[in-house]
């Protein structure tokens, strides 16, 4: 190919904008095959962005995005060469399925990409013996260290041989030995594949000293670009930290003296932090293993370790949080207490994730943080102020956190944490993710609240510059403190010549003890491509034999999708119990439950004859069962206060005069008086008194003339039919199952694509060569599977335990329901088209669903009486149509040919929701 | 507690904002007050009204059309003439739900006094309707009959005139009913998903945590939660009361609509509590949303405002007991359409209040080892 000739990017004015805000502005640069580019420059300058359109998984805006030889902005090129383009997002683990394990991660990108299995078994083996993780191959994504994280979605980019990898700071919050792993291993990748083209942005200027580019950016522009020794003799520096902090701005550069650390006066009294023998157990696991340390006022304490160590959790167990299962901590001399909020007000935290609110601004975030630390109303404008200043957040002051780029929330946290003057500050993590400039200036913050306020911080990090900062520094491994000391006498007891050789040679001690990772492929320029590390299975490939390109891949992908979502279901035994049981549950429950069968109508009486004729005229009521008396009325008065109670559905009041007048025919009246506001209650009252009069009538006249009353001179005979005990159960039952089959199925969907949306994972999607139609229908398979066998768990116990079996044709009613399930869960992916939060997708699927199945599809009462409006959403939404289909093979026994056109409709609206769905969803980010 | 107070405050206040910025949820919020609850109240027929009627009309007499004209709108539409051979599949197709059958010489029988039957065929699973409406076509028989009789010179038949008069409704109109009912519904389904939700949400953001390392106790988180969502339901709910039912539907309330939202505040502290304890429980949003969707079924099929509550079995009605919808569904009929005051409905009142605190003492109970569960 002719195209493979050019550079491997190019990028032409690229503009783009979220709202108002300008991303990029106008970034032109141009990359050649086979090299490393790393993308440098402070948070939030646009460099996700560039490398988002870079990869296809974000829109274009304006100017153009050249890649491996074609326009990015057409989807015909992006569909060819997103096979060779393997993304990595921001964040660890993002790209990763928690609940599956490694090696089904890595398999479900393998189907992805059409490989088949003998294939991809090859494949996975040598990447997880490349990467170091053939020891956990079954252990869930979800419990692996940060570390192992990215391994594993590096390991899951590479499955299908990309020729450009593009990582989104890939090495952010990951310990230095799982980071020098990290890049040992691109480096072996590259020996194998020279045609690789590498792009990594990277807060790490010793990671980005060894590409061999350079593109520095700042304010949505390039500043320099070029040979990483070009920029370092452009700005005589001697590292690419001093060149990258030359490059800045000046406003930005910051304070660029050196940084210098008074010694820390020692002081007496309780020690500020103590911990002693904490440990922390999660069932059989060790999480910390009797951890003690004694941190005194002002000190900066810096906490160590690979990912996965348990520093979260013995941070957590100091601020209360996490309950320890053995030993005690002690803050400012008092014993942790979760129910201490005195103590607490003394204390800032900052944790690993980012833990603020999303939805409110960054001023509102900390004006809420200030409020909830009882700061005095009159100092809380000027201290959210200054703290939006020293933080460098004023820009961002009225975006929101989920708008900015890692590094700016980053800081937000720590100004939400330092904002109340804490004495202590626990901070997990804080600079990961952060730029070198930032994070300078929050050092200098640190160092100043700890030698003027006397602060004490206890700081985790992965930075070992951070770390020589400290006062003492803990170094941690698999839940135990392996050292405690200070920074030069950790270094001088390995003998190391830094403090990241000191850390990693610990480290490297300890796992051997532990688990030992099988030894690393030796990274010399002699290993053959195919074999040892093995990362490559570089044949040579034309188009047209590309998996991902032949005639069945598009089912393979959707198998894919299918197969992952379905273990991933599976997994989730809580939310696949609840599925199945749920609809059990409330069959069970309505069967039983739901009767229009009025029976038991409490009225009372006013005599006010007391007649023997009015008390056998009463007889009538009192000896019906569907009638039960309470005690009688007392004054007309009454009978107004005891209907509006509530108490009596109906009064009888019996006129004086009432057995006299009956004696002498002249036609006595009897009022009564029913309660009006529950109207079919009172309607059926209504239906009943009259009949209980005629009865009345009937006998009487048979006392009177000793004959067959004339009264009655025609024999009504009701024939119910469909269910001539006239019992509620074979009404109710028919229709629970349309209820339920539409309500679970539809809600399950909705919430697997919206949960990706939220989760991140959906990114995978936009960057892999699947369509968003063999998403979308993969993600529904499981879910059609699972709502079908729920209709046979549900017609089964229709059948043995309420005793309504179906007496029409089963097949029909299985084929309906297969259709039914299948719109219904089309429905749910429309649904999840157009919400974007969880919240708003059980909402309005539990709206949408529940109420139109129950109003308008003849639940309870005939769709035929259904007029207008009502009628219309009844015929437009699939529930209406299986209710027919349900209640005439329960109820009529009617057979298969009688629903052809409902079996065709509810098809069709399965077909016409998952396009709808299909034309909402746009496979592309903004 | 006058930081209690003001941390309650704040954090409710921080929830409206969030609320305030998911704009499809305002939506949906804004569509089921309204049009939902406008074209719920005009469809939901728990009367006999409209019900089709067809007949088989053999006799083709004076009393046989007599008995034709008299099944009237609004409990029937005219009824339609059909065929006997096409009775059986008119019925299994849902067309009709009664079918009136009589037969050759009727009258000639009647007046020769020979007894002759009318046959109703009842689509039976038109559950609401069949009986009632059997009922009535009875006495429609019934009267009609002795009508014909007296004109043909036999004796007056009904011994004694019973008058039927209905209170608080004259003209048992179901509107009445189902238009508030669909309120409650709506309120119900609501308070459990945004109260439970925004619980799920922040633990599935890190954000309680973060929360509980600050001065804020867990219950000022529940009793923020209760507070701002609970409004906006009983915001939205007043106004559907007064827009939707009261202005658009024109459907006149008996009772006072203030002391309605009253006792519909202490009802949302009841399901808010109870979303915010399903959460505790669940592990995940999805798992939230399947265990909130059987609660809210049940709750709204079973409290009373769909179908009788004295209908169900006995066993089920003491269970809906422990349901704060079925007190606020008697709550809400006494009030709104018999006009009832604190006299008569402060039991249902001081049962939701119980129940209400029974939930917040659970979730609040489960608060702290659902964290735990979490990391």
């Amino acid at each position: 190919m002719t195209a493979d000739e050019g550079p491997a990017i190019r990028v032409d004015a690229i503009h783009h904008r979220y709202g108002k805000t300008n991303a990029l502005d106008g970034v032109s640069l141009s990359i050649a095959r086979g090299m490393t580019a790393a993308f440098i420059g402070p948070d939030g300058v646009g460099k996700s962005t560039l490398l988002g359109l870079i990869a296809g998984v974000k829109r274009i805006q304006s100017g153009t995005v050249t890649a491996l030889g074609g326009n990015m902005a057409l989807r015909s090129h992006r569909d060819m060469v997103s096979p060779r383009i393997a993304y990595m997002p921001q964040g660890l683990g993002r790209n990763l399925y928690p609940t599956l394990s490694v090696v089904e991660n890595i398999d479900f990108f393998g189907r992805l990409y059409g490989q088949r299995e003998s294939e991809r078994r090859r494949r996975i083996a040598r990447l997880l013996a490349a990467t170091g993780l053939d020891p956990f191959p079954d252990r869930p994504a979800g419990k692996l260290s940060g570390g192992m994280k990215q391994k594993l979605g590096l390991c899951c980019a590479l499955i299908h041989d990309p020729d450009l990898l593009i990582l989104d700071e890939p090495t952010t919050g990951v310990d230095p030995l799982s980071r020098r792993q990290f890049w040992d291993l691109i480096g072996r990748i590259r020996l194998e594949r020279p045609g690789l083209t590498v792009l990594v942005a990277t807060a790490y200027m010793e990671e980005a000293e060894r590409f061999d580019n350079i593109v520095a950016m700042d304010e949505g522009r390039v500043i320099a670009a070029g040979d990483t020794a070009q920029i370092l003799a452009q700005t005589k520096a001697s590292t690419l930290e001093e060149a990258y902090i030359a490059l800045q701005r000046p406003e930005r550069r910051g304070d660029r003296t050196q940084l210098a650390i008074p010694e820390l006066q020692p002081s007496d009294g309780p020690p500020a932090i103590a911990a002693d023998n904490l440990t922390m157990r999660f069932g059989d696991f060790t999480a910390v293993d009797h951890v003690s340390f004694r941190i005194q006022r002002g000190e900066i304490f810096g906490f160590l370790g690979s990912n996965g160590c348990g520093k979260t959790t013995t941070m957590k167990m100091l601020t209360g949080l996490l309950p320890a299962s053995e030993g005690r901590a002690e803050l400012l001399g008092k014993p942790v207490d979760a129910r201490d909020i005195t103590t607490r007000m003394r204390i800032g935290y900052m944790s690993q994730s980012f833990s603020l609110y999303e939805e409110i601004s960054v001023r509102a975030n900390l004006e809420l943080h200030g409020r909830l630390f009882r700061t005095p109303a009159g100092e809380l404008e000027a201290r959210v102020a200054s703290a939006l200043a020293r933080f460098d957040l004023d820009a961002v002051a009225n975006a929101l956190p989920t708008e900015l780029p890692l590094g700016i929330r980053q800081r937000l946290q720590l100004a939400a944490a330092c904002l109340h003057q804490p004495e202590i500050l626990i901070l997990d993590e804080p600079t990961s993710g952060v730029d070198p400039a930032a994070r300078d200036r929050f050092w200098r913050l640190l160092v100043e609240m700890s030698r003027r306020d006397g602060v004490t911080i206890f700081i985790s990090t992965h930075f070992m510059n951070e770390a020589e900062r400290c006062d003492r520094v803990s170094l941690m491994h698999a839940g135990r403190v392996l050292s405690i000391g200070s920074p030069e006498e950790l270094r001088l007891a390995r003998g190391a010549d830094n403090l990241e050789n000191a850390f990693v040679a610990y480290l490297e001690e300890a796992s051997a003890q532990s688990v030992a990772p099988k030894d690393l492929p030796a990274s010399s320029a002699g290993v053959k491509p195919t074999d040892a590390s093995g990362l490559s299975g570089s044949e040579t490939r034309s188009l047209s034999d590309l998996p991902y390109r032949s005639a069945a891949a598009p089912l393979r992908r959707i198998w894919a999708f299918a197969r992952r979502e379905a273990v991933e279901l599976l997994r989730d035994r809580v939310r696949l119990a609840f599925a199945l049981l749920g609809p059990l549950l409330l069959l069970a429950t309505f069967g039983y439950g739901i009767s229009f069968d009025i029976e038991n109508l409490r009225y009372a009486v006013i005599d006010r004859d007391q007649s023997l004729e009015s008390r056998l005229f009463l007889e009538q009521f009192s000896h019906s069962r569907y009638f039960v008396e309470q005690s009688p009325l007392r004054d007309e008065f009454e009978i107004d206060n005891r209907l509006r109670s509530g108490e009596l559905r109906f009064a009888v009041d019996i006129p004086p005069g009432f057995g006299r007048d009956l004696l002498q025919d002249r036609q006595p009246q009897v009022s009564f008086w029913l309660d009006g506001g529950s109207t079919f209650p009172a309607e059926t009252a209504r239906a009943y008194i009259q009949g209980a009069v005629l009865t009345y009538a009937a006998e009487r006249h048979l006392q009177l003339q000793g004959q067959d009353p004339q009264m009655l001179p025609v024999n009504v005979e009701p024939r119910f039919r469909y269910n001539q005990d006239f019992r509620s159960v074979f009404a109710i039952t028919p229709g629970s199952i349309m209820l339920l089959l539409v309500v679970f199925p539809a809600m399950l969907t909705a919430l697997a694509v919206v949960r990706e949306k939220e989760m991140g994972s959906i990114t995978n999607v936009y960057a892999s060569p699947a369509t968003v139609s063999e998403y979308l229908i993969g993600k529904q398979l499981p879910y059609v599977a699972t709502g079908f066998i729920s209709f046979v768990s549900l017609v089964v116990m229709a059948a043995a335990v309420l005793g309504v079996v179906p007496k029409g044709s089963v097949l029909a009613l299985s084929i309906a329901a297969l259709g039914y399930v299948f719109a219904a869960t089309a429905f749910g992916l429309l649904v999840s088209a157009f919400v974007s939060t969880q919240v708003a997708a059980i909402f309005a699927t539990a709206i949408l669903t529940a109420m139109t199945a129950a109003h308008y599809s003849g639940f309870l009462f005939p769709a035929s009486t259904l007029e207008g409006p009502a009628r219309l959403m009844g015929l437009s939404f699939p529930a209406l149509w299986f209710q027919t289909v349900s209640l005439g093979v329960f109820a009529k026994g009617l057979e298969a040919n009688a629903f052809i056109p409902e079996i065709a409709v509810l098809l069709g609206f399965g077909i016409l929701f998952l396009l709808l769905a299909r034309l909402s969803v746009r496979k592309q980010g903004v | 507690m006058r930081y209690w107070v003001r941390n309650v405050f704040h954090l409710g206040v921080k929830e409206l904002a969030s609320l305030a910025r998911d704009v499809v949820m305002a939506v949906l919020i804004v569509y089921v007050f309204t049009v939902a609850v406008y074209s719920e109240a005009t469809a939901m027929k728990t009367d006999v009204s409209n019900a089709g009627v067809a007949v088989v009309d053999a006799d083709h007499s004076a009393l046989s059309s007599r008995i034709k004209d008299a099944l009237q709108p609004p409990y029937f539409r005219a009824p339609r003439e059909i065929d006997r051979s096409e009775l059986d599949a008119l019925l299994d197709k849902g067309l009709y739900t009664f079918v009136l059958d009589i037969p050759p010489r009727f009258e000639a029988d009647l007046l020769a006094n020979r007894g002759p039957s009318i046959q109703i065929n009842v689509d039976a699973t038109a559950v609401a309707q069949a009986a009632v409406g059997t009922a009535y076509i009875q006495q429609i028989i019934a009267r009609e009959t002795a009508n014909f009789l007296h004109q043909h010179g036999a004796s007056q038949a009904v011994p004694i005139e019973p008058v039927i008069r209905a209170l608080f409704n004259q003209n048992l109109e179901a509107i009445r009913f189902s238009a508030s009912m669909g309120i409650i519904n709506n309120v119900t389904i609501l308070a459990v998903i945004l109260a439970g939700a925004a619980v799920m949400r922040e633990r599935e953001r890190g954000t309680i945590e973060h929360l509980l390392v600050m001065p804020v106790l867990p219950n000022e988180i529940l009793a923020a939660k209760i507070w701002a969502n609970g409004l906006i339901v009983l915001l939205a709910a007043g106004l559907s009361l007064h827009l939707v039912v009261q202005f658009a539907l024109q459907v006149p309330i008996v009772g006072s609509v203030e002391f309605f939202l009253a006792g519909a505040a202490v009802y949302l502290f009841a399901v808010t509590s109870l979303g915010i304890l399903l959460a505790t429980i669940a592990n995940s949003m999805p798992q939230f949303a399947l265990l909130a969707i059987p609660v809210f079924i049940v709750m709204f099929l079973l409290s009373g405002s769909f179908t009788p509550f004295e209908s169900m079995p006995v066993l089920l009605q003491d269970i809906m007991y422990a349901s704060p919808s079925t007190h606020f569904v008697r709550f809400a009929q006494s009030v709104l359409y018999r006009g009832a005051g604190i006299d008569l409905v402060w039991k249902d009142l001081a049962a939701m209040a119980a129940l209400g605190a029974a939930f917040v003492a659970v979730a609040l109970s489960r608060f702290r080892t659902m964290l735990a569960r979490q990391s």
